[in-house]
């Protein structure tokens, strides 16, 4: 289900930009390790907040670009989110 | 007090997330009676109109641009957050103000709700597609949504006549009371913290109010495995592109010729009409030659618009900037610039205007510099004219027009140009600077409604043919002035046209455009290209008919095959392909950036890739000898 380092154990989260399509979950946390995407972590935990990604919400990946897999739609609850993996790194799902 | 009865200095505001059926919401509540205009020193369109409720209260409406929040990340958002704040001096703060949601997908709105109750004001819940919810089996205690968020909340279908009904009465309803109580606003950006409690709130209120069916939406997740699949989605976006250029070109010819024929119906009866001379010609050649060669490409105009807006009703535009933003990623454009590219098709000005929805500056930029590279409308009245006129029309591999490749073949130009521009700007620019984040949300696909894709049609209708109207039109008269004045001396053997001020500019400037292949008349025509790209086709029109002499004014093209080469033909079209000529679209850029440097540089790149692709097509061609 994972394109690398996957999960140790059952309950181990893994970053939702490292799943693959198909991979249907539930959100851990939400936490930004790296300033990569070009906001600051605060802003970018803000903005995943706003379009409904928080702590127990369902995920599930419905599609996957051409090239590299990237970006990715997202079914959060009832929505549909495209994003690219960089900021999914953030989303931590299990 | 009277609050009850006088509601007509009454402001409402429309608020929502994007794709909530807001603007449909606002179509539908006010008609025929809107107003758009621009907020005050920026250029965020301005949406009002007046509704009337059943009991005959009258109410101002504003529609304002959407967001998740009010912490604004764009220019568009900004406005939002300032009127909803009434902070803006311009605006009367709203009364009230009527949350829009789209009751398919509440979650992400009833955490809007909360926000805005902060701010203090009146509000209202207006529930919209109502009926594609109760449809899919999504069942919603609104009384109990009322209760927990403590505010109305009303159903809608606002594409449905009679649709508003429940909304209208709950309107005179409030009306016959008062708006409820101003509270203090406590409104303060929110933090990560605060947004996340906030959404834990909205899922609360969402699971205790509202029922979901087991299975999302199953016409949108079928038609999305095919239409987002990574190979047939590519390969269907590229078909619909094709068969848009495909359409532009061919579908829209019996009426073109419709209306050339009642141009050219009008010239002659003008003709027969005034005596010969100075006004005869002035109307025959200046006006009527003149706008006719403009307004002959509406019909193309309006079939480019019809697929962009069915495209946009739809539901497929988010998807194409799914599926275009990897590649577009790779040449430092963002996923969301399609949309703004993709209308930069249609004109550069409303594309770049659009790009308005891009928040971070750097990727916002990048697609303004480069919108105009996009083919533009007023480009296809050229294309039309040098392909109609230089290629013949068979058919090459069994079906495809050899025109209709031409002219594909001049649009990809214009992309792959646009894409290696963004490449150098994003290499040199901003190298160290990492690109910022692509998150769109992906509305449900939706049938797009006949009603609301006319009245985009009209506007846009209108707002060409005004433009035909007055700037083409005043350009039109001035490039006849020139071509006319001053006249011949009696006596003169060369054509009257060899005496005027337009040959004089043109001789001047025709020495830096001599190299590639252009003679005196297109430098002249060029001038009042400056006003409108298209207006060089009836530049060149009255700059032959004129000095044609008495040939009754043939047909352009006819002329243009015997006068120039086909190394001229295909050096001018290559030069068309970025045409930097266009006034307007720099005007734009200036009070988009806000900068003289940004419109500069755009003139100067695009300047120096047409001088340099006419420049090489030209030599090429003569070496072909095409000559």
């Amino acid at each position: 289900m994972f394109l690398e380092n996957p999960p140790v154990a059952a309950q181990t989260s893994s970053p939702l930009g490292r799943a693959l399509a198909g991979f249907r979950g539930r959100i851990h946390a939400i936490q930004v390790t790296d300033g990569a995407s070009g906001l600051t972590p605060e802003e970018l935990e803000s903005r995943l907040i706003e379009l409904g990604f928080v702590e127990g919400a369902t995920v599930e990946i419905l599609h996957e670009g051409a090239f590299g897999r990237d970006p990715i739609a997202v079914r959060v609850d009832n929505a549909t989110i495209a994003l690219r993996r960089r900021e999914a790194m953030a989303i931590f799902v299990v | 007090m009277s609050v009850a009865t006088d509601t007509a200095g009454w402001r409402f505001a429309l608020v929502g997330t994007p794709n909530s059926g807001k603007t449909a919401l606002f179509n539908a509540l006010t008609g025929k009676r809107q107003k758009v205009a621009n907020y005050p020193g920026v250029t965020v369109e301005r949406k009002t109109g007046t509704l009337r409720t059943p009991c005959g209260h009258s109410v101002n409406i504003v529609d304002l641009p959407g967001t998740y929040s009010l912490r604004a990340r764009s220019p568009d958002e900004e406005i939002t957050r300032d009127v909803v704040l009434g902070r803006l001096e311009s605006e009367t703060p709203p009364d009230l103000l009527m949350c829009v949601a789209d009751a398919t997908n509440l979650r992400l709105s009833l955490r809007l709700v909360l926000e805005l109750k902060r701010v203090g004001r009146p509000m209202l819940l207006v529930l919209n597609m109502f009926d594609i919810a109760r449809q899919r089996g999504v069942e919603i205690d609104t009384e109990k949504m009322s209760a927990e968020l403590g505010i109305p909340v009303v159903t809608a279908i606002a594409v449905r006549r009679g649709g508003t009904c429940d909304l209208l009465a709950r309107l005179d309803e409030l009306a016959a009371q008062s708006l409820g109580p101003h509270t203090e606003n406590t409104w303060q950006p929110p933090s990560s913290a605060e947004l996340r409690a906030e959404q834990r709130r909205a899922d609360a209120i969402f699971r205790a109010a509202v029922h979901m069916p087991a299975k999302p939406d199953s016409l949108t997740t079928r038609l999305d495995s095919v239409l987002l699949h990574p190979v047939a989605g590519l390969a269907i976006l590229f078909v619909i592109l094709f068969v848009m250029f495909q359409a532009v070109f061919s579908w829209a010819q019996p009426v073109m010729n419709l209306i050339s024929a009642g141009f050219d119906w009008l010239g002659a009866l003008a003709h027969g009409a005034l005596p010969a001379g100075l006004l005869q010609s002035f109307i025959e050649n200046g006006v009527i030659s003149g706008v006719g060669s403009v307004v002959v490409f509406l019909p193309q105009i309006l079939t480019l618009f019809l697929f962009i807006l069915l495209l946009e009703d739809l539901g497929y535009m988010a998807r194409a900037a799914f599926l275009m933003d990897r590649i577009m990623g790779g040449a430092g454009l963002h996923g969301r610039a399609f949309i703004p590219l993709l209308s930069s098709f249609a004109c550069a000005i409303p594309g770049i205007m659009s790009t308005r929805v891009i928040d971070h500056r750097r990727d916002r930029l990048t697609t303004i510099l480069v919108a105009p590279l996009m083919t533009c409308s007023a480009r296809i009245p050229v294309y039309t004219l040098i392909i109609g006129a230089f290629v013949p029309a068979k058919m090459v591999f069994g079906w495809f027009n050899l025109q209709g490749l031409v002219m594909f073949g001049l649009y990809s130009a214009g992309i792959v140009s646009a894409l290696g521009v963004s490449y150098l700007f994003k290499l040199f620019f901003w190298r160290d600077d990492p690109s910022p984040p692509f998150m769109l949300e992906m509305p449900d696909y939706k049938l797009p409604r006949p009603k609301s894709v006319i009245i985009g049609l009209l506007t846009r209708a209108k707002a060409f043919l005004t433009r035909a109207g007055t700037t083409i039109f005043s350009m039109m008269v001035m490039v006849w002035f020139l071509a006319s004045f001053p006249r011949a001396p009696i006596g003169a053997t060369g054509p009257a046209i060899d005496y005027s001020l337009a040959a004089w500019i043109g001789r001047i400037i025709h020495p830096i455009l001599a190299p590639i292949g252009f003679n005196w008349q297109i430098s002249v025509a060029l001038i009042p290209g400056m006003a409108a790209r298209e207006v060089a086709v009836a530049a060149l029109g009255t700059v032959y008919s004129i000095s044609g002499g008495d040939d009754a004014a043939p047909k352009i093209g006819h002329v243009l095959a015997g006068q120039w080469s086909l190394a001229t033909a295909l050096a001018f079209l290559a030069w068309y392909v970025f045409a930097p000529q266009c006034a307007s679209t720099l005007a734009v850029i200036r009070r988009e950036t806000g900068s003289w440097k940004w419109m500069a540089v755009t003139f100067g790149y695009m300047f120096v890739l047409a001088y340099v692709a006419a420049f090489a097509t030209y030599h090429i061609a003569v070496a072909l000898g095409a000559g």
